[in-house]
């Protein structure tokens, strides 16, 4: 057990890599781009972040995920801020975030330059599995509110991709 | 911050929070029944965003009036909730809800864009936030509205009905709240006359595309005041109320 005072925002940073996305369990909060900033002072330490979906029913999940694992650090007290701007992107997904993501066969979202909209109905999707671009959108909504289904026209395969925001 | 100005302010949040509350509880009914599988995750999704989206405005509203939210939702009754009665109706058919649904995302989009320049910093960060996930559901419920409108005969008749129903309820969504003036004059609210203007031009323009009239609008006879509800409210509220009440103490 370190004193709170000893805890760099370095280490902090370091456990929050290891705390998993309830609904994505291979893609951490750090890889997801939610972590806005991290702060360590002798009061305490303050963990800034965004939500991804506001409905998100995994944000309270996620929070109290955080603050566990900041605690275990020996944080004496622990603050999760959830903060609405900016916005959170899908840009701001790591590129190993991106590559866990295809592995768990979720395609990765497709880069927008801040207008999700206009790739959202027209860039094709990869196939996560075969990598063919031969797929057809289902439904831009899926089985929680970051994603979409889709259907690989070569695989012959329903796939979900990662839903652009 | 001004205490006339914080007054409007919770005012305006408090309407639309609950809009967006009561329009997700009726748009989760259709879960389970939705008319095919796809359609059923689309818009159980769509009612989950608007809860999310009411939470953000309860916790906007909290923060002026130290009001929580649990206690807003669960334990006010139906005259105490400041939402439009277009959100309140039964859900009707497919057609009814997804004309409703549409005429409250393009709605939406206005309002939120307008926000998103508003002096009061928190309301234009959470209406930049929404608008993201907001673009999904216009395009979507605008398909739609193409689907029922160009498809069979059948299609055409129940969008038209319901759209004829409507119409007059969703200009409720556009009457100004008493205290408005301040918050147009403090550059945070959009008037709502500006609103209207941009919301019935948009929809026109769409509805037109998709074969559907607009009523005659020589009785605007819905644009009553917030505080006054159908009998689907009372009813609604019994349905979404009656777990926390059972035990208003209890934790969750």
């Amino acid at each position: 057990m370190v004193s709170a005072t000893m805890l760099t925002a370095e280490a902090v940073r370091d456990a929050l890599a290891g705390v998993m996305d309830p609904e994505i369990p291979v893609i951490s909060v750090v890889d997801m781009g939610i972590i806005r900033d991290v702060a360590v002072s002798p009061d305490g330490v303050t963990v800034t972040m965004m939500p991804t979906f506001s409905g998100c029913p995994a944000l309270h999940v996620m929070r109290r995920d955080i603050e566990a694992a900041v605690l275990r650090l020996g944080a004496e007290k622990v603050t999760v801020r959830v903060v609405l701007n900016p916005a959170w992107s899908t840009e701001w997904i790591s590129e190993e975030g991106r590559e866990k993501l295809r592995q768990f066969g979720l395609a990765p979202p497709p880069r927008h330059a801040g207008d999700p909209a206009s790739v959202a109905f027209f860039d094709l999707a990869e196939c996560p599995r075969c990598g063919s671009t031969n797929t057809t959108m289902r439904n831009a909504f899926g089985p929680t509110l970051c994603r979409m289904i889709w259907y690989c026209n070569e695989c012959q395969e329903a796939f979900e991709q990662f839903k652009p925001l | 911050m001004d205490a006339a100005v914080r007054d409007a302010l919770s005012a305006r949040l408090l309407a639309m929070a609950d809009d967006e509350l009561v329009l997700a509880h009726r748009n989760s009914e259709w879960t389970g029944h939705a008319p095919i599988l796809e359609e059923d995750i689309a818009f159980t999704n769509m009612a989950l965003d608007e809860l999310g989206h009411a939470s953000i405005w309860y916790g906007l509203y909290g923060e002026l009036t130290g009001e929580d939210a649990d206690r807003l939702i669960f334990f006010r009754n139906a005259g105490q909730y400041r939402n439009a009665q277009l959100v309140e109706l039964p859900r009707g058919d497919w057609a009814f809800s997804m004309v409703r649904q549409y005429l409250f995302d393009a709605a939406e989009y206005v309002t939120l864009n307008h926000l998103k320049a508003s002096s009061y910093s928190p309301l234009a960060e959470a209406a930049a936030k929404i608008a993201t996930e907001e673009s999904y559901h216009l395009r979507h419920t605008g398909l739609w509205l193409r689907r029922l409108g160009l498809g069979t005969e059948e299609s055409h008749g129940r969008a038209q009905a319901a759209l004829n129903v409507l119409w007059p309820y969703a200009r409720q969504l556009f009457v100004p709240l008493p205290n408005d003036d301040v918050l147009v004059e403090a550059g945070i609210f959009p008037a709502a006359g500006l609103l209207l203007n941009e919301w019935t031009s948009m929809t026109r323009s769409h509805l037109a595309d998709c074969g559907l009239t607009v009523p005659e609008e020589a009785l605007p006879r819905r644009d009553v005041d917030r505080a006054e509800h159908t009998e689907h409210l009372m009813a609604l509220l019994a349905v979404m109320q009656s777990v926390a009440r059972l035990d208003p103490e209890a934790e969750w």
